[in-house]
């Protein structure tokens, strides 16, 4: 983290136009530390859709991508399922740059700019930050937070999930 | 006490068509999978209480499961109990399998000598001739799920007012692997169907789902249906919800909440195909998984 810091802070002072340009999308996406008998690190999908709920972008899907004795772990994806239907199911798995392992409790730090695959298609409007998580044998939660794209002046957000999310936050740099 | 006599005079009324109030069903494990090498296992009943095994195993002589591809596959692992029958199956496509149960027969009935000299006697002594609280003598003769050859071979010589109903039933759902398609979804245009606007597996809470209903592959208005939400035991109402197909055929829910939804409708018309029949009922259930949003 502090590495990449000092290299931001670094191409900002050498190139300030360029960098003013690239508009940021940063996520924090906090999961809780839960007291169960049988704990399991959630599936989560990050993405984004239009304010019609249609299916924006893909930012971050983490689920286990291996075999077990139940099965591959993509047996588990429809249990997220607004992004499921939305995207997942039509989805050929894994999406470089999207999916990756689950991960432990904690609050998970995400970048994104406009040179985004996804996010640099999108038309400018009102979009959603959705944030899904499910767990083995736990609950199911979805946050969302309303954003526009892109981003003229900062904006931020924030969701609090009550049982498997903890705090979500948005921020948008122009 | 006045529902409970309507309720009976109903049961009364649909036996000889050979529909009993109970409730038959096809249902899955669950109806959004996904994999290359994923089951879902299947029960079928014929119940009360949805979805309790209560009365009688589905019999699973007349199940078909139906590929994404429109080829058949084999139900595994078959069994029919006591109360209800099982079975599996390995979905090695990816898209939408239908899962059914159809029938087609004939339900005959006629009255006997015998049958007609009671009903005179109840006539006479101020009886009812049919229905509930008639001698058991005044019934006829009976015949479910009969063959044509049947009318000729079981049916006696000596039988009077033969009457003869065409039944054709479909009990189905539906199980999605990955996305979902249409392509074993496509009409037999054989009694009644439903044909997707809204997916049968991409249905949530909260929203409206509409799909076209199909008599004979032609959409028909009209028709009425019950919607009850599985987990009756577990509540003192039933919850349904009525809903009827406009005239374009489209029937319109709106899930209120998450679960296993049965919808069932009937129709009789005098439309038989078997130039014996005079008259003919339809019926259709499905068996609908509606997620949460």
């Amino acid at each position: 983290m502090r590495i990449q810091l000092t290299i931001a802070i670094g191409s900002l002072l050498a190139l300030p136009a360029q960098a003013a340009q690239a508009a940021e999308l940063n996520v924090s996406v906090q999961i809780p530390q839960l007291k169960v008998a049988e704990y399991h690190r959630p599936y989560v999908a990050v993405f984004v859709e239009g304010s019609d709920g249609r299916h924006a972008a893909n930012l971050a899907v983490w689920y286990m991508s291996k075999d077990t004795a139940e099965g591959h772990g993509t047996k588990w994806l429809p249990d997220l399922r607004q992004w499921w239907r939305k995207s997942g199911r039509t989805l050929d798995l894994p999406v470089d740059g999207v999916t990756g392992p689950t991960r432990p409790a904690g609050t998970h730090e995400l970048g994104f700019d406009d040179s985004h695959p996804e996010l640099s298609r999108l038309p400018p409007g009102q979009y959603q930050l959705v944030v899904e998580a499910v767990r083995e044998v736990g609950g199911r939660e979805l946050l969302k937070i309303p954003f526009t794209w892109p981003a003229r002046t900062p904006q931020s957000g924030r969701a609090q999930g009550s049982s498997e999310l903890g705090t979500v936050q948005l921020r948008l740099t122009p | 006490m006045k529902r409970t006599s309507l309720l009976v005079l109903a049961i009364a009324a649909l036996l000889p068509l050979g529909a009993a109030a109970h409730k038959q069903w096809l249902i899955p494990s669950q109806a959004v999978v996904n994999g290359g090498d994923v089951w879902v296992t299947f029960d079928g009943a014929v119940s009360n209480q949805l979805f309790f095994p209560d009365h009688v195993p589905m019999r699973l002589d007349n199940v078909t499961a139906t590929a994404p591809d429109g080829s058949t596959i084999a139900l595994q692992n078959a069994s029919t109990g006591k109360y209800r029958s099982t079975f599996d199956l390995r979905l090695e496509q990816a898209g939408t399998y239908r899962i059914a149960n159809t029938s087609a027969g004939l339900s005959v009935r006629w009255d006997t000598p015998a049958s007609l000299a009671a009903k005179a006697r109840a006539e006479a002594q101020g009886q009812p001739v049919s229905g509930p609280g008639a001698p058991p003598d005044t019934r006829g003769g009976f015949l479910r799920n009969a063959s044509i050859e049947d009318l000729s071979t079981k049916v006696p010589a000596d039988a009077r007012n033969l009457q003869v109903t065409q039944t054709v039933g479909r009990v189905e759902t539906f199980v999605t692997n990955g996305a979902p398609d249409t392509g074993a979804l496509a009409p037999t245009g054989q009694g009644i169907e439903l044909a997707p606007v809204t997916h049968p597996n991409d249905l949530f809470a909260g929203e409206e789902a509409t799909f076209r209903v199909l008599v004979d592959g032609q959409p028909a208005a009209g028709l009425e249906f019950e919607i009850v939400r599985g987990g009756t035991r577990y509540r003192n109402a039933q919850e349904d919800i009525a809903a009827t197909t406009d005239s374009e055929g489209l029937l319109r829910v709106t899930w209120p909440e998450p679960g296993m939804y049965w919808l069932e409708t009937s129709l009789e018309d005098r439309r038989p195909s078997v130039p014996q029949a005079t008259q003919r009922r339809l019926s259709y259930v499905a068996t609908l998984e509606v997620l949460p949003q």
